[in-house]
């Protein structure tokens, strides 16, 4: 998936996650604040690049404003800000297991 | 008269024989004894404050003070240098205290509590000698050993008469300033060597009865203000509404009922929080509906403690820290409603102390861990942002302590492997109640017998985390420097634990 | 038996509210895609839920998620994530006929089909929000066997009536041709809500004429309004000791190998059994769940 433009998902809500994804040249690019940096700074990261890899999102620069979500709506969240940016809705929803 | 004539008489009368140009002159008035000053300047003159010394001041206009940030800058107007504050506790609105740490003007802090800028940079390292941080009872208890001297007492006061009768209400007129109970400042009034009011309020004499009476004080200093009113209480503490505080309420009032503690004539104390206050309404209907009163209430006392006491559901009430405008107001006018001092709630080598008489004490929590320690002192990342109060005091005191808490606030879990500070020991803590689960103490096997006969499906505290970190992830350890910044004392002002540098690299 | 007193309403795209939604003891959660979210954060509540109901543990809770009304386009974008998700139903609103359900029903089978799951797993229940849908609430309850119930939504309807919400009077027709309708297909029919969350006592005085009425349960809006909606629903010792009397004659009788029971001199006709063995399994359904937070 290739991002096509600037956009984001998430409020700035206790227990949610602002994702903001731009275009880049090459490589993914996260910059987070969180006010659980400390304990979850990394793990809010990880999830971030592996949705994005999931998606096949190899070039973007994301900003994201974090404030105490679980990895699932970090998730959700990365994932709308990429379709958004991508411009697509071909949407591959997976069985849940 | 020749004194020297009568027999022993230098063994039986030192002072020698009468003078009558003296009982003319003091005839009708304080003579030298007058204590009304002029001034913040002249009273810290005359107190004969010097480098050094240790200074104290109350929390009972919490984050509406005036009177540390008032004292203090004048002391460091003075040039007065190397102060060990030995405050009851500190809040947000002293965060002015930053600058007169870094000009040496204050070294040392002595305190339940801290919260805001100041708690943030002290974790940060900005003080040399590390914070020590005693519980309420702790600190009475230090006082009165002399483990804690303080040289000169600067305590504010909504009412004073010009003898020195302060009070932390006022009889005269409806809408002055209000705090009701001076229960923490009354041990410094007995203690300190030296005593100055500072009142915003000059009423008659005799302003009786008193909090803290005129025999204990040095000096009067009228001011302007005194604090913020809105900032020192509100009129009514609110039950929460918040589901989540609700349904913990609930279930702490239903393992209440099936304790054992819950009889007639039984005793209490709740917390301030949200959950905790919650737990005195539910607690309330039960009451009712079983015909069952109690004997008293201990502690900070809000409005609904007032409402039952006035409504005949509790005897007494012993108040040594008045929560909002309805507890102050009951403070002055019902009869049973008594001001009692830090000692009296809860001195620890005092075996008469109020807190060994209750039943149960209902308390909030940061942190527990699944030692069952408690954590109501440091963030989860580390920084300093509450206070001891009277958490370890009553937890010890009374026959079960009920800790009330979310199982995870956002993202951080409440129930851990190890809290960040240990504030309140295992030991003492006997229930943990959730939102999502019950924990009772192993060392409670009487408790956990009889609430499972109940039909309570307990969980171990071990398993609580477990459904925490299961939500919401394994969270990292906040990383620390080895610097010390803070020391916390149990109440028997033994080393409980320290509070380190937040490693911020 | 499946208990469904309370069904309450989480808003798709409100993070916090999702994560907590389990822990108040709801009979059933339903995650709103629908009206609680603006038409610009439909993508965003839709990716929300669906990782929610693939990750998160809401243990026993019945899970319902109500979609956007199929003729928005929307719908079928929410059926595509929503089926895959696995909650136990799926709400259609604003349901005007039969038609609608079956629509709805081809949608989601194929979908099943499509993600290899077990075609019919997916239960259904709708929403009836207009006085067409209410004339056509017969047809509507018995127009899927995936149907679990049917539902009033009011604020809709009563706009349609040309009338507000009140005392409750505009509302009768409705209930009872949307109960009547349930019943007779042997489905559950659920409530509409009740807004103001600070007035109790109106609360109450609605759960208690719904109930009477013979309503499974109603739909809600705050967790605090699930233990007094519970408490109108919990039968009355009274109620409960009769009902265990009966039971134990039915017993004795069957004991006796007679076929005839009475108590009291009266006999026990079959409608009173079913209604006693109800009662006694609300109630035990109801005692498991208290103290377990």
């Amino acid at each position: 998936m290739k991002i096509q433009k600037a956009a984001q998902a998430g409020t700035v809500e206790s227990s949610d996650i602002i994702v903001k994804i731009e275009p880049a040249d090459a490589g993914v690019e996260v910059v987070l604040t969180s006010s659980v940096m400390q304990q979850y700074g990394k793990q809010i990261e990880k999830v971030i690049r592996e949705t994005l890899s999931e998606l096949g999102v190899d070039a973007a620069r994301v900003e994201a404003i974090d404030k105490g979500a679980l990895d699932c709506t970090v998730k959700a969240r990365t994932q709308a800000a990429a379709y958004r940016a991508a411009e697509s809705t071909d949407y591959e929803w997976r069985t849940k297991a | 008269m020749e004194l020297n004539r009568i027999i022993h008489i230098n063994e039986i009368a030192q002072n020698g024989a009468f003078d009558e140009t003296k009982a003319l002159i003091y005839k009708g008035s304080m003579g030298n004894h007058e204590k009304m000053l002029s001034s913040i300047r002249e009273a810290i003159e005359k107190t004969g404050l010097k480098d050094g010394m240790t200074i104290s001041f109350h929390h009972h206009f919490r984050n509406g003070d005036y009177i540390v940030n008032m004292v203090m800058d004048e002391i460091a107007k003075m040039g007065i240098k190397g102060l060990t504050v030995a405050a009851s506790s500190l809040a947000s609105c002293h965060a002015p205290l930053i600058e007169h740490i870094k000009n040496g003007v204050i070294k040392h802090i002595e305190t339940s509590g801290m919260r805001g800028e100041l708690a943030e940079q002290v974790s940060r390292g900005l003080m040399e000698f590390p914070v020590v941080f005693r519980s309420h009872g702790g600190r009475a208890a230090a006082i009165e050993r002399g483990e804690l001297h303080i040289d000169v007492a600067f305590l504010g006061a909504p009412s004073c008469d010009p003898m020195g009768n302060a009070n932390g209400y006022n009889r005269d007129e409806e809408n002055a300033t209000m705090c009701g109970s001076l229960g923490y400042a009354k041990v410094d009034a007995q203690y300190a060597d030296k005593v100055v009011i500072l009142t915003d309020h000059v009423v008659p004499y005799p302003n009786t009865p008193s909090g803290i009476p005129a025999i204990q004080v040095d000096y009067i200093v009228p001011v302007q203000n005194i604090g913020d009113p809105a900032g020192i209480m509100s009129g009514a503490t609110r039950y929460t509404k918040n589901p989540k505080e609700l349904l913990i309420a609930k279930t702490a009032a239903q393992v209440i009922e099936h304790s054992g503690c819950f009889y007639d004539g039984f005793s209490m104390q709740m917390g301030s929080g949200g959950a905790s206050l919650a737990t005195a309404r539910f607690l309330r209907e039960k009451m009712e509906q079983e015909n069952i009163h109690a004997h008293f209430a201990l502690g900070g006392i809000t409005g609904q403690i007032v409402e039952m006491h006035e409504a005949g559901l509790i005897d007494k009430i012993l108040d040594v820290q008045s929560f909002d405008l309805i507890a102050a107001n009951s403070l002055k006018n019902n009869r049973f409603h008594t001001q009692i001092d830090g000692r009296f709630y809860a001195g620890y080598d005092n075996g008469g102390c109020a807190v060994n008489a209750l039943d149960f004490v209902v308390l909030s929590a940061l942190e527990i861990d699944t030692e069952f320690n408690v954590n109501v002192l440091t963030g989860s990342d580390g920084v300093i942002r509450g206070a001891i109060g009277g958490h370890p005091d009553t937890a010890a005191g009374a026959k079960m302590s009920v800790v009330v808490a979310p199982l995870t606030r956002g993202r951080i879990p409440t129930v851990v492997k190890k809290v960040n500070t240990v504030v309140t020991p295992g030991a003492v803590v006997d229930v943990v109640v959730t939102e999502q689960g019950i924990a009772v103490n192993p060392r409670r096997q009487d408790l956990i017998d009889r609430l499972t006969a109940e039909g309570f499906k307990l969980n171990t505290i071990e398993e609580l985390r477990e459904k925490a970190e299961k939500t919401v992830g394994a969270p990292e350890p906040i990383k620390y420097l080895d610097r010390v910044v803070g020391v916390v004392l149990y109440r028997d002002n033994t080393v409980i634990d320290v509070i380190r540098q937040i490693d911020e690299t | 038996m499946k208990l469904r007193r309370s069904m309450m309403f989480v808003p798709g795209n409100n993070p916090g509210m999702i994560k907590d939604a389990g822990i108040y003891g709801a009979d059933c959660i339903m995650f709103d895609l629908e009206d609680s979210v603006a038409y610009t954060e439909k993508d965003t509540a839709r990716f929300l839920v669906y990782n929610a109901l693939t990750t998160l543990d809401y243990g026993d809770t019945e899970l319902v998620v109500r979609i956007n009304d199929l003729s928005t386009g929307l719908g079928i974008k929410d059926l595509e994530a929503i089926v895959r998700a696995q909650p136990d139903v799926i709400r259609l609103p604003k349901t005007e006929t039969a038609q609608d359900v079956i629509d709805c029903e081809r949608e989601i089978e194929r979908i099943e089909r499509e993600a290899g799951i077990p075609v019919g797993k997916t239960g259904m229940m709708a929403a009836i929000e207009s006085a067409e849908g209410v004339l056509n609430a017969q047809a509507i309850a018995k127009s899927s066997k995936r149907l679990i119930g049917i539902a009033l939504g009011a604020e809709d309807y009563v706009t349609d009536l040309k009338t507000t919400r009140s005392d409750g009077t505009e509302l009768f027709f409705a209930r009872g041709m949307i109960l009547n309708a349930a019943r007779a297909a042997g489905i559950d029919a659920l409530d509409t809500v009740f807004s103001d969350i600070n007035n109790e006592e109106g609360f109450i005085a609605e759960a208690t004429v719904i109930k009477k009425m013979g309503f499974s349960g109603k739909s809600i809006i705050n967790p605090r309004q699930i233990e007094p909606l519970h408490k109108v629903f919990m039968p009355s010792e009274k109620d409960l000791k009769k009902a265990q009397a009966i039971m134990d004659a039915i017993a004795e009788a069957n004991a006796r190998g007679s076929g005839v029971a009475s108590l009291k001199g009266k006999m026990i006709d079959k409608p009173v059994v079913l209604r006693a063995q109800y009662l006694l399994e609300l109630a035990r359904m109801a005692n498991r769940e208290s103290w377990e937070a």
